[in-house]
């Protein structure tokens, strides 16, 4: 029986003897459901930029984040937990704005029916006071977690405004891997690429190759990001980057035009480039297939 | 005569001539026989000036101030990148060895108007 992801996705979690064998293939392998390994469902949404506002952009900024959530929440099978990749809110210099916009997001995303939910920051979030009102709603910037085999390393590249992680956090990086088995599932978030996707954009860490020389021994790494914008996949060495759509304006691809600008509103395919994807991880393989969706959860 | 009693005048008219050749020169400085001191500032969200103009081969030294918080300049194509900081005036030596114009941008995230802070260095022949 063969099924597309869609339908993958609705059955993940719900006994589906579907399994995957990375992004881009689907393969059916009955037996893989009974070996009891805990494979899981999550959903990454990111660059929601909450209080932009840009008609040409996007006319409706206040209903997109609410539909995708709906989308979330609609979804037939529900993930196991939610993560969003930064630049929650648009950037103002207004501390008290801030504040209140990101107060608006976290409310608006309460309404997902999955109670666990985790953030990390963008530079529009974080890059004018080093993460300081970031971490008055969401205590931290950079954390790890685990979840049913998977290590998850959540790095911060924002919250210093060169584009930088810092020798600090490469260190505590450095002291968390040293704790793992060189088989570990490592999945890590950031909200810049780790790689220099596109300097001249801004599409790079300055100091990420030093995060990807600690992580380059292990053979089971996977990174999730933002900041791009749109759907872009990348190989470092072994190392998958998967970048995730935004949920407020879609940028074009690197390096496309001369200057980075948002594309424009087509009114004739209204929230097209917006959107979030669906993660199943195969625990045992080390693998992650993706699917992305619309903001109103249609498969792409 | 004593050769000493000239030395502050000299001094003097050489600050003098220094200051009328600077700005006769629009900011630029010959900071030598063979260096072209180029001064940039920087602010929310604009280089002044932001389109600069030198010549293949010729040292440049960019001399950047910042009229109010951290900014950067990085211009990928040309291998150049400096950050400019606040109170303080940061220099950047290069040579351009190819003709053509080459976009720069600031690094450090400064705010709403981030994206648009650029300009461009044209390399003439």
């Amino acid at each position: 029986m063969k099924i597309d992801r869609r339908e993958f996705l609705k059955l993940a979690g719900i006994g589906s003897v579907v399994f995957v064998a990375g992004p881009g293939s689907i393969l059916n392998v009955a037996e893989a459901a009974k070996s009891g390994n805990d494979d899981f469902f999550f959903v990454q949404l990111s660059d929601t930029h909450w209080g932009f506002t840009g008609p040409a952009v996007n006319p409706d900024a206040e209903g997109t984040l609410k539909k995708a959530i709906t989308a979330v929440n609609s979804l037939k099978s529900q993930p196991e937990f939610v993560m969003f990749t930064g630049d929650l809110t648009h950037v103002t210099e207004d501390e008290k704005e801030r504040r209140k916009r990101l107060s608006e997001f976290r409310k608006i995303v309460s309404e997902l029916k999955v109670k666990n939910v985790r953030f990390m920051p963008g530079e529009h979030d974080a890059g004018l006071d080093e993460g300081k009102i970031f971490k008055e709603f969401f205590e931290t910037t950079h954390y790890t977690f685990d979840y049913k085999g998977v290590h998850f390393i959540v790095l911060d590249n924002v919250s210093d405004p060169t584009s930088s992680i810092g020798e600090t956090q490469l260190a505590w990086l450095s002291g968390d891997l040293k704790q793992l088995d060189k088989g570990a599932r490592i999945v890590v978030f950031t909200h810049r690429p780790l790689f220099d996707l596109s300097p001249d954009w801004d599409w790079h860490t300055r100091d990420g190759s030093k995060a990807l020389d600690v992580l380059m021994p292990f053979p089971n790494v996977t990174i999730f990001y933002g900041h791009i914008h749109q759907e872009h996949h990348h190989k470092t060495g072994h190392i998958d980057h998967h970048a995730a759509q935004g949920l407020m304006y879609p940028l074009p691809a690197p390096g496309s035009v001369p200057k980075k600008q948002p594309v424009p509103w087509d009114a004739k395919a209204p929230y097209k480039g917006l959107g979030f994807r669906g993660v199943n991880a195969d625990v045992k393989k080390a693998k992650y297939d993706i699917a992305e969706f619309g903001v109103r959860g249609e498969r792409l | 005569m004593k050769p000493g009693k000239y030395v502050i005048p000299i001094l003097i008219l050489s600050i003098f001539l220094f200051v009328v050749i600077s700005h006769f020169t629009g900011g630029y400085i010959m900071a030598d026989e063979k260096e072209k001191v180029i001064q940039i500032t920087a602010k929310k969200f604009e280089y002044s000036p932001k389109d600069i103009t030198v010549k293949r081969d010729v040292p440049v030294v960019l001399e950047f101030t910042s009229l109010d918080r951290l900014h950067g300049f990085n211009c990928p194509s040309l291998g150049i990148r400096s950050d400019i900081l606040p109170g303080k005036t940061t220099q950047l030596r290069f040579t351009p060895n190819k003709a053509g114009s080459f976009p720069f941008h600031c690094d450090n995230f400064c705010g709403l108007g981030h994206e648009g802070m650029t300009g461009t260095i044209i390399v003439e022949e």
